[in-house]
């Protein structure tokens, strides 16, 4: 690679930091969500993959990303492309994600779903699941018996 | 990237698995329909959200099977999913029926549940990619599906005191348009042939039975005795659906160039 798309290559990983998730406040690079970026002259394509395919945010992270990437200097298309080849896992969320998401009042399993959900206000194992299904499709809702504070927890789509 | 359909060299074979990937789609759209029906009249809050939720990634799944179509045809995903005609619709019947009551959209929903997630199972292991890679993704999301349709059928079936005779009367209602799932067509039998789809629409059904089996008669339901209800992946429909169609489709139709 020359140094000129290295550059380039930098940069646009650099735009996509700055992209944010419509439905969690963090960036979509700290959620996993870029698989791939690929610098070829003046093109750029990037492959996201979807953390569910039924979210209602992916033609509106599509475009996000779309646009950000025509903004930086040197590039002049942009291709976007979901990919299924692979899953998206709860390891793809980076550690900066995570505690960002944790700061937020968000219960972040630590590798599966089906561990036991601890309370992000108090700690507490001592907690009831309200709803498998809760305001976003990527989150359940629950209540800790311990604080009496109802929490949100991040769903993963289920281990196949 | 090529899709899914433009990859297949056999016209014949792909215009087969095309049946296959509208009918999964038109499933995913007709339930995904009739589930968000509940939107602010299901029994409690958090049931409400759910099949709202469901009905969400229903639609969600049509969306991404429609856009496998249309990425090989140049076409819109959009016009598969709101632009035909009733008779171009591949669902069974089972999909489109009205909700008679909280009891009979649980059992349809555990009866579809426990065959889509075998469906899904078939094409991830059909070797056609993209959309081998799209099914094994969605099996991940029906799963949470199932979940929440198992625990409400526990539920109905144990409340007292006429819980049992009215999710009984459900099952039986839903069972020969169940049964409609699985109607043989000619594009099974060439799938078959060609080493696309590893079963055939018969053995499908036995193995869906023998799935449902220890679910429904855990909660003391019984297994009706009755034929198959078919049509609907021929086309061929109940009235149900031209009313469903007309309210599913309007906003589309009055402008169906309108972009979001």
């Amino acid at each position: 690679m020359t140094s000129a798309a290295a550059a380039l290559e930098r940069a646009v990983w650099d735009i996509l930091a700055s992209v944010e998730d419509p439905e969690l406040p963090i960036s979509i690079v700290d959620l996993g969500l870029v698989r791939d970026v690929q610098v070829d002259g003046e093109h750029v394509a990037v492959r996201l993959v979807p953390t569910w395919i039924a979210c209602p945010a992916l033609a509106v992270i599509r475009s996000r990303v779309r646009n950000a990437l025509l903004s930086v200097a040197g590039v002049r298309d942009a291709s976007v492309e979901y990919t299924y080849d692979q899953p998206w896992t709860l390891d793809r969320l980076s550690t900066r994600g995570r505690a960002q998401l944790t700061a937020h009042g968000l219960s972040v399993p630590a590798c599966r779903f089906a561990e036991p959900p601890v309370c992000p206000y108090c700690g507490s194992h001592d907690v009831v699941a309200e709803s498998l299904f809760g305001p976003t499709l990527c989150r359940a809702t629950y209540l800790c018996r311990a604080c009496h504070n109802p929490f949100e927890r991040l769903k993963p789509p289920a281990d196949a | 990237m090529p899709g899914t359909l433009a990859a297949i060299a056999d016209p014949a074979v792909r215009e087969a698995f095309r049946e296959w990937l509208l009918r999964m789609a038109d499933d995913e759209l007709v339930i995904g329909h009739r589930h968000s029906e509940w939107t602010g009249v299901g029994p409690d809050i958090e049931s409400d959200v759910a099949m709202s939720s469901i009905a969400q990634e229903e639609l969600g799944h049509a969306r991404a099977l429609y856009e496998q179509i249309a990425e090989d045809e140049g076409g819109d995903a959009d016009r598969l999913a709101f632009g035909r005609a009733a008779g171009e619709y591949r669902h069974a019947a089972l999909l489109e029926q009205e909700n008679e009551g909280w009891e009979y959209s649980i059992v349809r929903l555990v009866l579809y549940e426990t065959f889509e997630v075998a469906r899904l199972r078939l094409v991830a292991a059909s070797g056609q990619e993209p959309v081998a890679g799209l099914a094994q993704l969605l099996t991940r999301e029906e799963r949470y599906h199932a979940l929440f349709g198992e625990t409400w059928l526990r539920r109905l079936a144990g409340g007292a005191p006429d819980g049992p005779e009215r999710i009984q009367a459900a099952v039986d209602k839903a069972w020969p348009d169940a049964l409609g799932l699985f109607e043989a067509t000619p594009a099974d039998a060439l799938l078959q042939h060609a080493g696309v789809l590893r079963t055939s629409p018969g053995a499908e059904c036995d193995a869906w039975v023998e799935a449902v089996r220890p679910v429904l008669e855990g909660c003391g339901l019984r297994i009706p005795t009755v034929t198959a209800r078919e049509g609907g992946r021929r086309g061929v429909h109940t009235p149900a659906f031209e009313e469903l169609l007309a309210q599913m489709t309007e906003v589309w139709r009055s402008d169906p160039e309108a972009r979001w």
